[in-house]
Order: structure tokens, then C-alpha cells, then sequence
């Protein structure tokens, strides 16, 4: 068993945290986030010189041929830091669904694209429950919810139910006729766009049957869960330092408010939450991959259940323990307990894991 | 033992049902029952429609213009409001000024001040908070000094909710530096255009302007507004804040905010989820128990008289069960309706109904934080209830 990381890994766990402390201070943040596309072009072609964009890509494409692991460790290093641009989104998952589904000639055309930061693929999956997204001759009407990213997007993954009735990926230009985005701030200060979608011209990518679409888009999610996993790691290690520090230094009742057992053992507890989340985003990164589909789900279950429940207990109590100064939007502290809330939710929450994880164990 | 309520009481429910179904305004009752922040106006509307019922202080006596209610009636009372959506009376006038000038103020302060509350003409923030005191309130720096007539007040207040608001405000103020802690505070009313008074937003989470600091700067404030004697302050003050907890479980709050997660959860589909049903289930049993406990402590407070008591550390329970359950009806809420919980500050994204889950959510951290955080409720807990 070997839980280090290589030199190589290290060096490049090195470099983005030393970019979003220099590049990404929580004051830049806050300019980016009050901003109107609410990322900056500025700091994706700062990723893209840095090479993170093509971490993921195969060397074919312009990439670097790395895997979840690395792409934990950069998601580690940019969720101390909050970052805003699609990361997620635009460097990991879509990538990763382009080369499950697309053709070579697309995935020559898109994905050296990705990498130097020229272009930006979002995938647009969850419908709204009330207008899911379908295929008629070639044309797609209908609305995607609440897509991370989705307003920055040059190109659209979208998929649909196709006329026959099965699951089809389709790339979708943003600025088609009958695209219509509507880009909003969430919670997080991230952005997120709906999508409406009236026979707006599409181009179907997937060659393959039903089965292997749905499989190829659950297994380019499966990725970005596993990258979700370690953002939030990320956030927390952060959020748990500075409360212990907050305790170390706030004084109350003339000592330090560490002093007080209550809040030592409850510190106490954060930190088991964070290091079980550790450990879970660990298995994560390592199964993310692994081709037996239900292990893999099983697994990436259980490492959602154990890391929503950090986040949750985490950003509860490092807000409670900060008192009033936990609640001020002047803190970078409740922007991490925004995103971890943000993140429990994202890709199925806590409870719906948890039910995942004891059928998926039952069937086993 | 009996759990119901007494005819009489039963009556007075119907009364005070009808005359809220009558009266609330709907653009309010839309607001509340929406979870969207309501403004000053609408605040004082609805005092105001209550004291022309003659019920504008709730829990004030006969001899200051209240109606004179038992503790059940203004129990009852207030489960009313909340269930038909009024909204929560602003309690730093009527249940924490009020009732300090009702037990230690001179008769001219009573006139000056109490028919102003009772009639939503004249609001109150409470300062006592600063930034080096907050659990630990009796180290609070303001400063007042005697000079003559008045007080030179100099200092900073913190966390000062709806200040931007507000008329007056009374404040702990340090007028013995010499004296050990507790000793040297006195409690003064300021009124907040005095000059030399400043108001900064303090934005939250949620991106809300809620709380403020006030800053005071040799602010002149007539030694009348004194409350009591010099340097007793802290009896005062412990004094109020026992009235402080008093409702905080927010019964009738929290099964208006059950009730509505229930409908959102129904609409959402998820109650067919078991999972999700017992968490639901579990937050109403919580408050079945804790609506019982709070009913027992009220009981025991009747029973003990009303005159110059505050009411005792069995309030600390209430205050950390009632935080607690809505707390937990605030990530339910979210959790019922997902991703569109995430859009921020955007009215026609997803249901409406699921527009201020996030940040309803958000905002509600606050409850285990104010009004003495509950830790410092299990504290007193271990110290008052079970002597350790
Ligand atoms: C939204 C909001 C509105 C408010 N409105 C008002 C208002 O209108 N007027 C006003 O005067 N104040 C107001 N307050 C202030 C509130 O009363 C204080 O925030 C509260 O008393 C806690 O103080 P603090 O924020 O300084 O936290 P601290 O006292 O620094 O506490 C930090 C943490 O340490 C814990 N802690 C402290 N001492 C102990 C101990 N002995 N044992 C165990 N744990 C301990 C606390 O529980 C908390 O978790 C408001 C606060 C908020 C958040």
C-alpha cells in the first residue's frame, strides 16, 4: 500500500496552489464574482498557461495525460481558493465525456481547443422535471436546469431523447437560434444558466446504442464527482484550519475560546469528519475509472455519503464556532460554507447516495 | 394532568384566528408564508393594525395598556400569528425594552417610551453586543462618562439588528472601569439621531443587510435615559435577556415552516421518497415533544407569578430544541427541491416556492448564534438546571 504522492504530483499540486495564492486572492475573487460573467477570461487563460486545462486530455490532443488523481489534487488546490471558472465542468468532465463519445474528427476539432483554453464544452444533462429535452428531425426543444457553467459555454453538450426513444448526445452551439440561456449567480457565487431549448439546430456525437450514451455520460459524471470530492476536501482542510486558528486567537471570558472543552471537542469532530471525507476522496479518485460499473457507483456512493456529511457538519459548525463573524459575507469563511453547502447537493445528495450505496451493496 | 387547553382558552384562540384572518394584509401574509424578507412598512403595519385591537404589546399588563394575557394566551396568541403568516412582532421594543422599563424605569420614561412601542411609532435596536463582547457581554468597552446632565457616550456596538431601522437604542455601557466586570455597566437609552451615532451595514451570507455596527462617538445622552441606578446595568441586562429567550422555541414558527415544507416536499414528489419522509417525520416529532416541554415551563412560570421574575433556565431548553428543529426544516426545504435551491436572489428560475430556500437557509445559521449561542445555553444548562 502506498498513500504518497509522486514528486511530479507533488509539483503540480505545488503550482496551482502557488497561482491561486498569488493570482486568486479572495479580494480578486470577489472583483470576479461582482463582475458580469462572473469568471474572468483572464484567469482560464492563466490555467491554460499553467497547463491544468489539458491535464486530463491524452497527449494526442495537446494534453498531459494525467488522471483523477492529479485532477484531485489541482481541485484540492482551487477549492481553498474558491475558484469561479469551470474547472470542473470545461476541464474535466467534458473532455472526459468527448472522448467516451465523439468522434474523431470532433474530438481533433474540440479538444486541442479545450486545452489551450480557446474553447469552453459544458454539458448540459439534468432536464427540468417539467421540459425534458427532446430530439425531433434533428432539432432539440426543451429545458436543461440549473447547469453549472453553462452561460460561459462556446459549445453545448446536450443530451435528449431521440425520436426512437433512447438517449442521444448532441453538441449544441450557445449562440444557435433557439438557444435560449438564462446565466444567473448561485449560492456558491458560481454561475449556473437554464437552458431553453426551441428546435434549436443540433449535432448528434454519439454513434453508440442507448446503454452505451447513458453509460458514457455516467462515467464522464462519475469523473467529476470524483474531482467534486476533492474540491470539497480542499475547502475543508481550509475551513478547519482557520477555525482552529479563530479559536486560537478570539478571546472570550479572558481566554482564548479553544479553551473551552465544548468547542475543543467539537473541533474534534470536525476533524474526523475531514480526515474519513480524506480518505473517501482517496477511494474516489482511485475507483472513478474502474469499468465494473456497479462497483465503481457503489464506491463513488459511499465516497458522496461520507464527504456530504463533512461538508454539512464542517461548514455548520466552523460558522457556529466563529459566532457572529461566521455569518459575515466579509469572511472568506462563509463562501467555503457556501460551496460545501453547494457541493453536498451537486450529483446526488447525501440521502440519495445513501440509498444508492444499500441497494447497490444489496445487489452485489 | 391535562393536555388540552381550558374552554376559555379555546375561545380566545378562535378570537384571535379570526381577527388575523381578517386583518393581515395579504402582500404581508404572501411574504411570510414565502420565506421573503419583509420590510420596516410592513413591519409596522401590522403593529399597528394590532394596537388598534388593543392587542399592539402582547405580553404586557393592564396597567401598561396590554390586553393583561396569562402566558397561555400570549402563547396562543402568537402560534396564531404565526400559523396565518403575520409576521414576528419586532421584539426589541415590546418584549425587551419594554418590559426593563416596566420593572426599573421612572414613571416619566414609561410615558416617554412605552405607548411609542406599543403603537409601531417608535423602533428600538438592541446594542449590546461589541466586537470584544459578545458571549462574554459583561466586557463590554463603551464608554459613558458623566458630565453634568449627560452621559459622553464613546464606543462601538456590533451585530445591531435592523439598526438601520431604528429610533433608539439601548445600549450596556461601561461607567466604572475600576469595578470588577459585571459592576461597573450601566444601561442607557440613546436615541439614534443623536449626533455622533453611526450606522454601517454589516452584510451577511445571504447577501442580506440585516445587522449593523454603530458606532458612537462623543455622543451626548441625557442622564434621564439612564436606566435604574449607575453601575447596575448588569442586573438589567440579565434581567432583559431572560425575556429575550422567552418564545424563542417559536412554536407556532416552526410548525407554520413544517407545514410549508410539507407542501413544498408534495409538490416536489418527495415524500414518496421513505427516506426523505422520515426525515420529515423526525423534525415533527421533535416538535410535538418540544411544543409539550414548552407548555410545561409556561405552566410553571404562571404558576410562579408573573412580578419581577425572569423566566428560568428551562428557557435554555427551549431555545437550543427550537433553534435546532428549524434549522433542520431549513435544509429539508433545500433538500426537497434540489438544484433549483441554488440560484441566488432569482425570483423566476425555478418553483417559486423554492426561490429563498438557499438563502433561507443561509440566514438561519444566526439562530444558534443569537440571543446567547447555544453552547453558552448547554452551559447554563450544566450550571443552573443540573449544578455541575
Ligand atoms: C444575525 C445576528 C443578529 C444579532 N443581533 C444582535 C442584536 O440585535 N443586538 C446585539 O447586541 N447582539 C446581536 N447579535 C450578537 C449575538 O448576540 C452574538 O453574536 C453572540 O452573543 C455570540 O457572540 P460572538 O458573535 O462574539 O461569538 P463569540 O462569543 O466569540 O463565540 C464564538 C464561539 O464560541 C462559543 N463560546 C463562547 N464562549 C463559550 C463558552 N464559555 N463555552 C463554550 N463555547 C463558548 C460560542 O458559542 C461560539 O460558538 C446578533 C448576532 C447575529 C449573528
Amino acid at each position: 500500500m502506498d498513500f504518497e504522492f509522486t514528486e511530479d504530483q507533488r509539483a503540480l499540486e505545488d503550482t496551482v496552489r502557488r497561482f491561486v495564492a498569488r493570482d486568486y486572492t479572495f479580494e480578486k475573487r470577489r472583483a470576479i464574482r461582482d463582475s458580469d460573467p462572473g469568471w474572468s477570461r483572464e484567469v482560464w487563460q492563466g490555467l491554460a498557461d499553467l497547463g491544468v486545462l489539458a491535464l486530463n486530455l491524452d497527449e494526442d490532443y495537446g494534453g498531459l495525460g494525467y488522471g483523477p488523481q492529479e485532477t484531485g489534487l489541482v481541485m484540492g488546490a482551487f477549492g481553498a481558493g474558491l475558484l469561479l471558472e469551470p474547472y470542473l465542468a470545461a476541464a474535466v468532465i467534458a473532455p472526459a465525456l468527448i472522448r467516451r463519445v465523439a468522434s474523431a474528427n470532433f474530438q481533433e476539432e474540440w479538444l486541442p481547443a479545450i486545452a489551450t483554453g480557446a474553447a469552453i464544452v459544458v454539458l448540459a444533462h439534468a432536464d427540468a422535471r417539467q421540459a425534458p429535452v427532446t430530439e425531433i428531425g434533428g432539432n432539440l426543444s426543451g429545458r436543461k436546469a440549473v447547469v453549472a457553467h453553462g452561460g460561459c459555454a462556446d459549445l453545448l453538450l446536450v443530451s435528449a431523447r431521440t425520436a426512437r426513444g433512447e438517449t442521444g448526445l448532441f453538441a449544441v452551439t450557445s449562440g444557435a437560434e433557439g438557444v435560449h440561456l438564462r446565466d444567473y449567480p448561485t449560492l456558491d457565487g458560481q454561475r449556473a444558466a437554464d437552458i431553453v431549448l426551441s428546435n434549436a439546430p443540433a449535432m448528434r456525437l454519439d454513434a453508440g446504442t442507448h446503454d452505451a450514451t447513458l453509460e458514457a455520460i455516467e462515467a464522464a459524471l462519475d469523473i467529476g464527482l470524483a474531482a467534486l470530492c476533492a474540491e470539497a476536501v480542499g475547502i475543508m482542510d481550509a475551513t478547519v484550519a482557520a477555525t482552529t486558528d479563530y479559536l486560537k486567537t478570539r478571546q472570550q471570558f479572558g481566554q482564548p475560546i479553544g479553551r473551552f472543552q465544548a468547542l475543543q471537542h467539537r473541533m474534534a469532530d470536525m476533524l474526523l469528519h475531514l480526515e474519513q471525507a480524506r480518505s473517501m476522496s482517496y477511494i474516489a479518485a482511485l475507483h472513478c475509472t474502474d469499468p465494473n460499473r456497479a462497483a465503481r457507483r457503489r464506491t463513488l456512493s459511499a465516497a458522496k455519503v461520507t464527504i456530504g456529511q463533512a461538508c454539512r457538519f464542517i461548514a455548520q459548525n466552523a460558522v457556529q464556532l466563529h459566532g457572529g463573524m461566521g455569518m459575515t459575507d466579509e469572511l472568506i469563511l462563509s463562501h467555503w460554507f457556501k460551496r460545501l453547502t453547494a457541493i453536498e447537493m451537486t450529483f446526488g445528495d447525501t440521502d440519495f447516495h445513501l440509498q444508492r450505496f444499500a441497494r447497490l451493496s444489496r445487489a452485489a | 394532568m391535562d393536555l388540552n387547553f381550558t374552554l376559555e382558552e379555546s375561545a380566545f384562540r378562535a378570537e384571535v384566528r379570526n381577527f388575523v384572518g381578517e386583518k393581515l394584509p395579504a402582500h404581508i401574509r404572501d411574504k411570510v408564508m414565502n420565506g421573503v424578507h419583509l420590510n420596516r412598512d410592513d413591519h409596522i403595519l401590522w403593529q399597528r393594525i394590532l394596537h388598534q385591537r388593543g392587542w399592539g404589546g402582547p405580553g404586557w399588563p393592564r396597567e401598561f395598556g396590554g390586553p393583561g394575557w396569562t402566558p397561555a394566551e400570549q402563547y396562543i396568541f402568537e402560534e396564531e400569528c404565526a400559523a396565518a403568516g403575520a409576521p414576528r412582532l419586532i421584539s426589541f421594543g415590546l418584549k425587551m425594552i419594554a418590559p426593563v422599563l416596566m420593572a426599573f424605569g421612572t414613571p416619566q420614561q414609561q410615558q416617554r417610551f412605552l405607548p411609542k412601542i406599543m403603537a409601531g411609532e417608535e423602533w428600538w435596536c438592541q446594542g449590546y453586543s461589541e466586537p470584544g463582547a459578545g458571549s462574554d457581554l459583561a466586557s463590554v468597552k463603551t464608554r459613558a462618562v458623566r458630565n453634568g446632565d449627560f452621559y459622553v457616550v464613546n464606543g462601538q456596538k456590533t451585530w445591531t439588528t435592523l439598526g438601520q431601522y431604528a429610533d433608539w437604542i439601548f445600549c450596556l455601557v461601561r461607567t466604572d472601569p475600576a469595578a470588577k466586570k459585571q459592576n461597573g455597566i450601566s444601561f442607557l437609552l440613546i436615541d439614534m439621531k443623536s449626533p455622533g451615532v453611526t450606522v454601517r451595514p454589516i452584510i451577511t451570507l445571504d447577501g442580506a443587510h440585516e445587522v449593523n455596527e454603530v458606532w458612537l462617538e462623543d455622543v451626548k445622552v441625557p442622564a434621564a435615559n439612564l436606566i435604574g441606578e449607575e453601575n447596575r446595568g448588569w442586573t438589567y441586562a440579565k434581567f432583559l435577556l431572560g425575556h429575550e429567550r422567552t418564545n424563542i422555541a417559536g412554536i407556532g414558527i416552526a410548525k407554520r415552516e413544517l407545514a410549508r415544507l410539507k407542501r413544498i416536499a408534495a409538490a416536489e414528489g418527495r415524500l414518496d421518497d421513505p427516506l426523505f419522509a422520515a426525515r420529515v417525520a423526525q423534525v415533527e416529532i421533535d416538535l410535538m415533544a418540544l411544543e409539550i416541554t414548552n407548555l410545561r415551563v409556561l405552566a410553571a412560570e404562571s404558576a410562579a407569578g408573573r412580578e419581577k421574575k425572569a423566566p428560568g433556565p428551562e428557557a435554555s431548553i427551549l431555545k437550543i430544541k427550537g433553534t435546532e428543529i428549524q434549522q433542520a426544516i431549513t435544509e429539508l426545504m433545500m433538500q426537497a427541491v434540489g438544484a433549483y435551491a441554488l440560484p441566488f436572489k432569482q425570483a423566476d428560475i425555478g418553483p417559486d416556492y423554492a426561490a429563498n430556500l438557499g438563502t433561507g437557509y443561509c440566514n438561519l445559521r444566526k439562530l444558534s448564534i443569537f440571543g446567547g449561542s447555544n453552547e453558552i445555553q448547554k452551559n447554563i444548562i450544566s450550571q443552573m438546571i443540573l449544578g455541575l
